[in-house]
């Protein structure tokens, strides 16, 4: 019974980012076109909806090519790399509610939060790798610009995660949230979300300020568009991914909407309150009924993030590269460094439950 | 206003100055197929990290022979040439062309003519500058802008063929007239086309003005002073936001544009926003223009009486040159050694097309068809003094400042 559940739980997971995905590209697709004016893909299937399918069917069956001068081992195996870890990253997700004695979360990691930043980060080499085996200037740009990129936003990445450690803190050692994901989505399905301040309504700024550089910075670590140096199609025509083709790129391109979920999901368990939302979802009730409903709830989420995500990508302009390294620099970890100080001042003035 | 020629090869390149990276640069070529040229250019980079220290231009990869070209054929033939050499607003060739083939034959056109002229010159000046702006958005990363831009220009090459028969190779001038008067629903059109178009400019400008982002992007980026700008022979919107006002419907008045009540657009940065500001708030100005002439529209012929210049009407029973005679003349038009022929001599004349000046430099050896036909583009002006601009910069900046600049590559190289 309990090998059922872990490969059921492994299922969910998988099959919310391996079918979240194509519906991803999908809705980049059809929103941009609902803001451009256009149809959009419309097809391949009822309303085009295996257009993805299709592509993919595409990109698998063309060529891959490797050009001259290239290392070969490092070209063929970036893609893997930044294709591998969101997936593996999302292993420690808590999706839902308990239902009976399991936990409605692949691994129940005591470092969940830990494990996370370090397999997004991981996800930077397959990028970085990529573009310098690529063996073309533009490549090597884009994968100098992403790993430069990558690692300042890691920084304000990271302490906004330590807010959220911080808010989820609690005087009861036992509620006590530290690094433990499922913990930290219980606690706020107790006192409040992260986004509102936590357990007490002074939190809030600081809640807000976090929930918009946790937001802004998973935006970046995902090359997405105010922040895709790169990739930059205007300037290095394709960035890392100038010299990949058939599944290679392929991989590069679901791999960015794979990163995309991981990011939400995360956005969505640390500070949206995860699976839980008031008067739908309770703590206490451990029926299978209600583990649906709070993995519903969880998708719903999710998909509002995406959708934030992708209105922003294409409705705003591209950031210079310097001028995203001074935002990152000079405005987002200081703020994030205020940020938590003043949530620290807090913890300690006002005795939380 | 000294201006620094490049004179040496890249990669001919020895000496370093401090704050290299280990005594070496890197040199990326931009084009000739690069998402970011919108056309066939190639700009040869010399940059320490991403900083542009040195540049290097290569034109002629669209070098399709126009002038050459033309001088094979006879005057009217050659307005087929002339707006295949803009594919952003070809009647502004068309009827630059037709305009200084006029005034080398000393020709009046009638009052209908000139403002029909005068509508669609300024519709194609918005549909360049639309489609500009767009772009310009496009390559600084606002994809949605483009296509929107995109909406409206597809609403102006709707009018375009509606009038012309064809949405880009027009064709539509002749000398001394046009090539058939516009259709019956041409006012209500236009006039639907101004209201939707305002619309879409505000909609953009309120995208774009107060846009972060946008701003960082172009402000201070790609400058150019005054004095460099006007040594450089910069025209059109280039110049006029460098701070020089400079239009030639203003200085140089031609189809009756001292008629029209319009503002000279100047800003004073000669940075990428500055463009940006004069070609949205030019937008307003065309589509006033626009609005004028498509009010007072007077009635009246499109072509001028003269049958030696333009074939009279054949099937209208009125006209005087109808009949045998009219046929003699639909015969003589077309004759090798009849029909349009300027008298020995040169003419130059220059209009404001989007980009700048758009000039035709015609020499007549009395024949039908031209001895030199020469064209000033305002791109080629305006691409020379790309490096100057660019150096400095980053490679981020060379994107922003090309879209900025507007270069039409069929124009540029001719």
């Amino acid at each position: 019974m309990t090998w059922l559940w872990f490969f059921a739980k492994i299922g969910v997971a998988l099959g919310i980012i391996f079918s979240l995905g194509p519906v991803c590209i999908m809705g980049d697709r059809k929103i941009s076109a609902w803001i451009q004016g256009r149809v959009g893909p419309n097809r391949v299937g009822p309303w085009g909806t295996f257009q993805p399918i299709a592509d993919i069917l595409k990109l698998m069956m063309k060529e891959v090519i490797v050009p001259d001068g290239v290392d070969k081992v490092l070209f063929l195996g970036g893609p893997l790399i930044v294709f591998i870890a969101p997936v593996f990253g999302y292993c420690v997700i808590p999706f839902g509610n308990q239902i009976g004695e399991e936990k409605l979360q692949v691994v129940n990691l005591d470092i969940g939060l830990l494990f996370i930043m370090s397999v997004l980060s991981v996800g930077v080499y397959g990028i970085t790798l990529g573009g310098w085996a690529s063996n073309n200037k533009f490549s090597l740009m884009g994968s100098l610009r992403a790993s430069a990129q990558l690692i300042s936003y890691e920084l304000t990445f990271g302490l906004t995660m330590l807010l959220v450690v911080m808010m989820s803190a609690s005087a009861d050692p036992l509620k006590s949230a530290s690094v433990d994901l499922s913990k930290i989505v219980l606690h706020q399905a107790e006192y409040g979300w992260n986004i509102f301040g936590g357990a007490t309504w002074w939190g809030l700024p600081s809640g807000l300020i976090g929930f918009v550089l946790l937001f802004t910075c998973a935006m970046a670590e995902n090359n997405r568009l105010p922040f895709d140096m790169a990739e930059c199609e205007a300037e290095l025509v394709g960035g890392y991914h100038t010299e990949y083709s058939g599944m290679g790129f392929a991989m590069y391109m679901f791999s960015e909407y794979c990163s995309m979920i991981l990011s939400a999901s995360l956005i969505v368990t640390l500070f949206l309150g995860g699976w839980s939302f008031p008067y739908l979802t309770d703590p206490a009730d451990h029926s299978f009924l209600a583990g649906v409903i709070s993995i519903g709830v969880f998708f719903t989420k999710i998909c509002i993030i995406l959708f934030l995500y992708i209105q922003l990508r294409w409705t705003l302009p591209r950031f210079r590269y310097d001028q995203v390294m001074s935002l990152g620099w000079k405005t987002f970890l200081p703020l994030a460094l205020v940020n938590i100080g003043y949530m620290a001042v807090i913890g300690v003035f006002l005795e939380k439950p | 206003m000294a201006i620094d020629r490049p004179t040496r090869l890249p990669m001919e390149i020895e000496e370093q100055t401090e704050g290299d990276l280990g005594g070496k640069r890197m040199i990326v070529n931009f084009g000739p197929q690069h998402p970011a040229t919108h056309g066939t250019l190639r700009s040869i980079m010399e940059v320490d990290g991403e900083v542009i220290k040195h540049m290097d231009l290569e034109i002629g990869f669209l070098h399709s022979g126009f002038e050459k070209i033309s001088e094979a054929r006879t005057y009217n033939q050659t307005v087929v040439v002339s707006d295949r050499m803009n594919y952003l607003s070809p009647l502004c060739n068309n009827i630059g062309l037709s305009c200084a083939i006029e005034k080398m034959m000393g020709i009046e056109v009638t009052p209908r003519c000139a403002a029909i002229r005068v509508i669609l010159y300024e519709l194609s000046r918005i549909a360049d500058h639309i489609v500009c702006v767009g772009l310009q958005a496009m390559d600084l990363g606002a994809f949605s802008m483009m296509l929107w831009a995109f909406i409206e220009r597809e609403r102006l090459y709707d009018i375009f063929e509606n009038v012309t028969g064809a949405r880009l190779t027009t064709s539509y001038t002749r000398v001394g007239g046009l090539m058939r008067d516009v259709p019956h629903d041409f006012k209500d059109q236009v006039k639907a086309f101004l209201i939707t178009g305002r619309k879409t400019v505000r909609e953009m400008e309120n995208m774009l003005n107060t846009n972060r982002i946008f701003m960082d992007r172009c402000k201070g980026i790609n400058k150019i002073g005054k004095a460099d700008a006007i040594s450089y022979g910069l025209t059109g919107p280039l110049l006029r936001a460098a701070g020089v006002p400079y239009d030639l419907r203003k200085n140089r008045p031609y189809l009756g544009y001292e008629k029209y009540d319009f503002e000279l657009v100047t800003e004073q940065e000669g940075d990428v926003w500055a463009r940006y500001r004069v070609r949205v708030r030019e937008l307003y100005e065309s589509m006033k223009i626009v609005e004028q002439a498509i009010e007072m529209l007077p009635e009246g012929p499109i072509n001028i009486g003269d049958p030696e210049v333009v074939i009279p009407h054949k099937n209208e029973k009125n006209n005087p040159q109808g009949g045998m005679e009219g046929l003699i003349y639909h015969f003589k038009n077309y004759m090798y050694g009849h029909g349009v022929q300027p008298s020995p001599g040169e003419v130059y004349l220059g209009t404001e097309a989007p980009n700048g000046e758009l000039g035709y430099y015609l020499v007549s050896d009395g024949t039908q068809k031209p001895w030199r036909w020469r064209v000033r583009p305002p791109s080629f002006y305006n691409y020379q003094a790309f490096p100057e601009m660019c150096k400095g910069g980053t490679i981020s900046d060379v994107v922003s400042g090309l879209s900025s600049l507007n270069i039409i590559a069929g124009e540029l190289d001719r």
